[in-house]
């Protein structure tokens, strides 16, 4: 009965809040080109018109025509193709190493927004000097250490870069929360504190930390792009997108610029409609 | 007034309209009104009826969503609704002139006063070194000692009373005709209103400008203006003479506001309050009839579906409204709830303390400053006995209140006893029952209710904790308790967003009492609220006291609702006890010097004229205490006491100086009677 | 205030020194062995015993820090294992030649920036308005080398208006001549940053607008446009200073693809071969130094901050 009562107007402000969304032009754009990235990681299969490392040495270098709509690499592989099969790969790394990040991140947050005191102090600090290095180049020293790059690695050291930002985020609206007195309220019921955390704060913080995930989101894509465009992130030899611009830039001053800008507007693309994702949650939540 | 003067501010027939999402929603009803030169006019209504964008507007000053849909703003005979953007700079830097609430924030942070003075003097045409000087004198008129040294200083280095002198110097400094005001004393703690009060009669008889004083506060009005509107709903619902207003109110509402408010002398024990029935409607509400009719006991079918126009009462007195002349003889609107036993009214001499609290004191480090916010506070409260705790912001009264709950610890040497049994200093060590008896109602119910919970769930989970019974016995009894509230089981689902401020606070309520308190502190519990609803708590409080014996801590920084609600009073002065004793001992006197004052600078809606007893200074930093009695830099009857050198030096204790009647004052009471008569 | 600068610069020195221990920390557990990767397979067991000696890899971590952080903190960068030369010769020319595309770089940037979002917040909700937020936002969330490859595509392949590399190639190339050079990366750059810094000055500048003291000076009689420029803008760029510090961090990050792309001489470019060559010496001292510059420009920003705001200032001197 309690739930019952507490679902139904969750129910009522989700659906508010949906058809606020529906209305914002800037989240449709968004939702639909990220929309189209996902579906292509999942049915890529059937998407390419070609195997992706299949070469033509028929047309080398030759531009986008019927047959191959975005052209052939040096190599004569389908640039299409490549694009195609690359979405999956930035997308899942980039979704998992935000996940942990905001995991572990919001989790620090929490605590430390909560408990104040010499732990928040601590934490703080170490924080402050992980994001005193630029992410790329914590990432390059990681990767330079381990001596090779790996997807998970990649992931791991997103997360981690990523943690401080949420744990900030995140902290600082728990110190606005917690200053509340429904909080005071609720410790004069004897909860105990994981039950004030999680029940009565986390809820408020939510909005907060849905846009923060999907702000980090964005850049995960701008920092997976980057580092296998450095050739640094992936295995070598993977189809995607930084990796495609890596290989074939050099090739933009012969004027053979399909190879180049088609995964150049791929990673644009979902930068870009992730941004406007996070941009319209921000109005829709009032933060 | 006389009519042949041109007035200085006409409205006539205006309306103004909010575009809020796409919609345009009207917030000001076919609005006249005018103020001759010289006279002061008062514009009250509670919160949203529209007087503040009334106040803006003559300013030709809207939100950016805001816009005039009709009707005139005529000032000395020219309408300016029109006039281009030039003219109205021109009209607000030479001839009006506006006084704001927050005085704090009005001014700009990062410039210094001075500059932020002459400015207005330089618009004027004044040189640089000359806007300077006249910005100096200009401090001199509003009574600010050492003027010099405010030139220089940043508008958060000034208290609250200091800002808002230097706002109305920056006013005066155009010299203009229309003076608007909108809350100019709102905020401010009850000594420093007086003295802001008293600084705009002077500086009005001195310079004859006319004024448009916009407030919530009947007393301030009545004290302050010539002629007042009452405005409902954006709409005005009458207007006249003040003294003519306060005795014969004619429109409904009027008589409702002032029959709701606590006023001199009613005591719970012998008055229950009248209340407003229903809440004010919602920002743009469409109307065919009176806009009050849904909330009047007079109402009939032609107030439902015909617009009322002025009706003459006496002279410029008019109202709104088809029967006028019943207003003053409508019948009283009493919420009554009845209860299977209504216990008689205790007495209020009840030796066996509930909770005794001794030597509670508290430390709070400051920037690497101790600062002492609590010293040594005692006092006892009996049964179903509401104690009062009174004093100005920084008192230290809302801290007591989490001492008691156990929200911080005292110091060493503080203890608290319920029932005969010492608490634990912190709730964590406090056992569920301890936990469940003493509860709180907080000021703000918009912060102390969770806006992720649905109303249920948040009184629900306060029974499941402090009560012991299971989840569908918590919602089972939840259920009883809003309804006890007065919560209409429509919105026990409903999140406390969706809740008008009075219901919040019922909601809030029915938390307090979920554990079955026997002690319940209530922090400013109706400060937030406008006076019809906040009657309607007060008689919440009271009926909640009577069926359970419950005892209250009601703190509030309103003399009127103190003193209706309490049965004896505590008066704190810079964390100190410094008066206690029955309410009626406390209202009566003799007063404690500082209660004295305090009593003496509130505005009376009865019209009464008293001395004020001024506090000379300021509140002293409680990092810095004065030595010897704390009150003594400030109090208004160290000097010619006799004992100037022991108030200087020693601070007094709180002694018995009549049965059942505390104060902390060296001054002997029989002396203190015999100044205060 | 002295004693906010004293605890401001306690706290960074504390910073940096967890910068420092990460730093070093992340060098010191690589797996394998530097000896043999640096003089190869054929050398003997002996010669990478010298080897290892020779570069204190032999001691214990702490000592191997201490001797670190000892050097750097007297300015004895070490010896680069890659190069066999000293750190400070191989990142000195190359810090420069970044601190000068950085430095056009901004000055580029934080006007066109703050122009924007003053301009966004004076047309609050209006089409201008939103134009620069989401297509400001939306270009700082494509990465660097995008940019720089559309760009090198646009203005360097197809109208030839930009040089393709930042760096001129001739002897002596004049000043005007080099900062034609770095226009197109800064450009890249610009695209990034324009989104963050226009965004908190159009904040800010809202506040500002929205404050009860832009109304008192409107209700005093001035003009919209002197309220703006006397009480609005004042108030309102603070908060950006101390945004474009925190850019920095970007920044520095952002330069070593613009670098790469642009084929530029500098640190990025430096950093990024040490990557590849596992060169650790120079890697873990050019970190540090990175991270030193830019709690550096942190420190800088939030003191200049507590100068110019006289709540902070009064705040921290009482």
């Amino acid at each position: 009965m309690k739930d019952s009562t507490n679902s139904d107007a969750k129910k009522v402000v989700l659906a508010e809040r949906l058809a606020v969304l529906k209305k914002n032009k800037a989240f449709v754009v968004g939702a639909s080109i990220l929309g189209f990235w996902i579906f292509c990681s999942i049915f890529s299969k059937f998407m390419v018109r070609f195997d992706q490392d299949a070469m033509d040495f028929e047309s080398i270098n030759s531009p986008p025509s019927l047959k191959y709509w975005f052209g052939t690499d040096s190599t004569g592989r389908d640039v299409y193709s490549r694009v195609i099969i690359g979405a999956r790969i930035i997308m899942v790394i980039s979704f998992v190493a935000t996940a942990l990040g905001a995991f572990v991140g919001a989790s620090l947050g929490l605590i430390a927004g909560y408990l104040k005191g010499k732990f928040d102090m601590v934490l703080m600090r170490i924080l402050e000097a992980i994001s005193a290095i630029p992410v790329i180049i914590i990432a390059l020293l990681a990767v330079a250490a381990i001596g090779r790059s790996s997807t998970v690695i990649t992931v791991l050291i997103i997360g981690f870069i990523f943690t401080p930002n949420v744990a900030r985020t995140v902290r600082a609206a728990v110190l606005g929360e917690s200053e509340l007195e429904y909080v005071a309220a609720a410790k004069l019921r004897t909860e105990k504190t994981a039950h004030i955390l999680f029940r009565e704060i986390l809820p408020n913080v939510l909005p907060t930390l849905i846009v923060e995930f999907t702000v980090r989101l964005g850049y995960a894509i701008f920092a997976v792009a980057t580092l296998s465009f450095l050739g640094v992130g992936l295995e070598a030899g993977s189809p995607d997108w930084g990796t495609q611009v890596a290989d074939t830039w050099d090739k933009i001053f012969t004027n053979i610029w399909w190879p180049t800008l088609f995964p150049a507007i791929a990673i644009a693309s979902v930068a870009v409609s992730i941004n406007l994702i996070s941009d319209a949650l921000l109005e829709v939540f009032e933060l | 007034m006389s009519t042949t003067q041109t007035p200085t501010l006409e409205l006539r027939n205006l309306e103004v309209a909010y575009t809020v999402r796409g919609i345009d929603r009207q917030v000001l009803r076919d609005v006249s009104l005018s103020i001759a030169p010289g006279e002061a006019y008062g514009l009250v209504g509670e919160s949203g009826c529209g007087k503040s964008t009334a106040a803006f507007a003559a300013m030709r000053y809207l939100p950016r969503n805001g816009k005039i849909t009709g009707g005139s703003i005529i000032f000395e005979g020219k309408d300016i609704v029109d006039i281009g953007e030039t003219d109205v700079a021109q009209l607000r830097c030479s001839a009006i002139s506006m006084v704001y609430q927050n005085p704090a924030t009005a001014l700009n942070p990062t410039i210094r006063i001075g500059k932020q003075i002459a400015e207005v003097f330089e618009l004027n045409g004044a040189s640089k070194s000359d806007a300077m000087k006249l910005a100096q004198e200009s401090l001199v008129k509003v009574q600010i000692a050492d003027p010099e040294r405010v030139m220089r200083r940043y508008a958060h280095q000034l208290s609250g009373g200091m800002a808002q002198r230097v706002v109305i110097a920056m006013a005066l400094a155009s010299n203009p005709r229309l003076l608007v005001m909108d809350e100019p004393t709102t905020g401010l703690d009850a000594t420093v209103e007086a003295e802001v009060l008293d600084l705009v009669r002077e500086l009005r008889r001195d310079t004859g400008t006319a004024v448009l004083f916009i407030s919530h506060n009947l007393g301030v009005i009545r004290n302050m203006c010539d002629r007042v509107g009452v405005l409902y709903a954006g709409a005005l619902v009458e207007q006249g003479a003040t003294t003519e207003i306060f005795k014969n109110p004619s429109h409904p509402y009027t008589v409702g506001l002032l029959r709701c408010i606590p006023r001199g002398g009613l005591h719970k024990s012998t008055d229950r309050l009248d209340t407003i029935p229903g809440t004010p409607p919602a920002l743009g509400t469409k109307y065919e009839g009176c806009v009050f009719a849904s909330r009047c006991s007079l109402a009939d079918d032609k107030c439902q579906t015909e617009l009322p126009q002025m009706v003459q009462i006496n002279g410029e007195h008019v109202a709104r409204c088809f029967h006028s002349d019943k207003a003053s003889s409508m019948p009283r609107s009493i919420e009554q709830i009845e209860y299977a036993s209504q216990a008689d009214v205790r007495s209020v001499h009840n030796d066996d303390a509930l909770l005794s609290i001794s030597h509670l004191s508290k430390i709070f480090t400051q920037d690497g400053h101790k600062v002492r916010v609590i010293n040594d506070v005692s006092f006892n409260l009996g049964f179903g006995e509401t104690l009062g705790l009174v004093g100005e912001s920084g008192s230290g009264k809302t801290t007591i209140a989490k001492l008691l709950l156990g929200l911080v610890s005292p110091e060493e040497g503080g203890v608290v006893t319920l029932d005969g049994k010492g608490l634990a200093q912190t709730l964590n060590r406090r056992d569920v029952s301890d936990v469940g008896a003493m509860q709180i109602v907080f000021q703000n119910p918009d912060q102390a209710l969770n806006r992720r919970h649905s109303v249920t769930r948040i009184i629900s989970r306060a029974v499941e904790r402090l009560r012991g019974f299971s989840v569908d016995d918590s919602v089972v009894r939840a259920h009883e308790l809003l309804t006890g509230m007065r919560v209409d089981a429509s919105l026990h689902s409903v999140r406390p967003v969706q809740l008008s401020g009075g219901l919040k606070q019922r909601v809030a309520i029915a938390r307090a009492f979920a554990g079955a308190p026997q002690i319940v502190v209530c922090d400013e519990p109706t400060s937030a609220l406008d006076v019809s609803v906040q009657a309607a708590i007060l008689n919440l409080l009271v009926d909640l006291q009577k069926k359970d014996n419950t005892s209250f801590i009601f703190i509030s920084h309103d003399l009127g609702v103190v003193r209706y609600i309490s049965d004896r009073i505590a008066v704190l002065y810079l964390g100190r006890v410094v008066e206690f004793g029955t309410s009626q001992r406390v209202f009566n006197g003799p007063f404690h010097p500082y209660t004295e004052a305090l009593l003496s600078s509130v505005p009376n809606i009865d019209g009464s004229i008293r001395k004020r007893i001024p506090l000379t200074g300021v509140v002293p930093s409680p990092s810095n205490p004065p030595s010897g009695c704390v009150l003594n830099p400030r109090c208004p009857r160290k000097a010619g006491s006799g004992y100037e050198t022991l108030c200087e030096t020693e601070e007094p204790n709180l002694t018995e100086v009549e049965p059942g009647h505390f104060m902390r004052c060296h001054i002997p009471v029989a002396n203190l009677k015999q100044l205060q008569n | 205030m002295l004693r906010f600068i004293a605890k401001r610069i306690g706290l960074s020195l504390v910073t940096l020194f967890i910068v420092s221990m990460i730093v070093f920390v992340m060098m010191s557990i690589m797996p394998g062995d530097l000896a043999k990767q640096t003089l190869g397979r054929d050398a003997t067991p002996e010669a990478y015993e010298i080897w290892n000696k020779e570069k204190g890899l032999d001691k214990p971590l702490v000592v191997q820090y201490c001797v670190w952080i000892g050097g750097v903190m007297t300015g004895d960068l070490g010896m680069s294992f890659q190069y066999d030369q000293p750190v400070s010769e191989i990142l000195g020319p190359a810090a420069s030649k970044s601190a000068q595309l950085a430095i056009v770089a901004l000055i580029l940037i934080a006007p066109i920036s703050i122009l924007g979002g003053v301009i966004a917040a004076m047309n609050r909700g209006k089409r201008v308005d939103r134009i620069l937020t989401v297509g400001g936002l939306s270009a700082a969330v494509i990465p660097e080398f995008v940019w720089s490859v559309v760009l090198i595509l646009v203005f360097g392949v197809a109208i030839r208006v930009f040089p393709v590399s930042a760096f001129p190639d001739e002897e002596n190339p004049n000043i005007i001549n080099r900062i034609y050079h770095l226009l197109l990366p800064s450009i890249a750059l610009l695209f990034v940053l324009f989104g963050y810094i226009s965004r908190i000055t159009r904040a800010g500048v809202i506040e500002a607008l929205d404050s009860d003291y832009m109304r008192t000076a409107v209700l005093k009689g001035l003009s919209r446009k002197t309220a703006v420029f006397r009480h609005v803008l004042r108030n309102a760029l603070l908060p950006t200073i101390a945004v474009i510090a925190t850019q920095v961090p970007y920044l520095a990050g952002g330069l070593i693809a613009i670098e790469r792309v642009f084929n530029y001489p500098g640190f990025g470019n430096i950093l990024m071969d040490a990557v590849v060559a596992r060169d650790f010496s120079l890697l873990q001292t050019a970190v540090f130094l990175v991270g030193l510059v830019i709690i550096c420009f942190q420190l800088i920003a939030d003191v200049l901050f507590a100068v110019l705001n006289p709540r902070i200032r009064q705040r921290v001197t009482e």
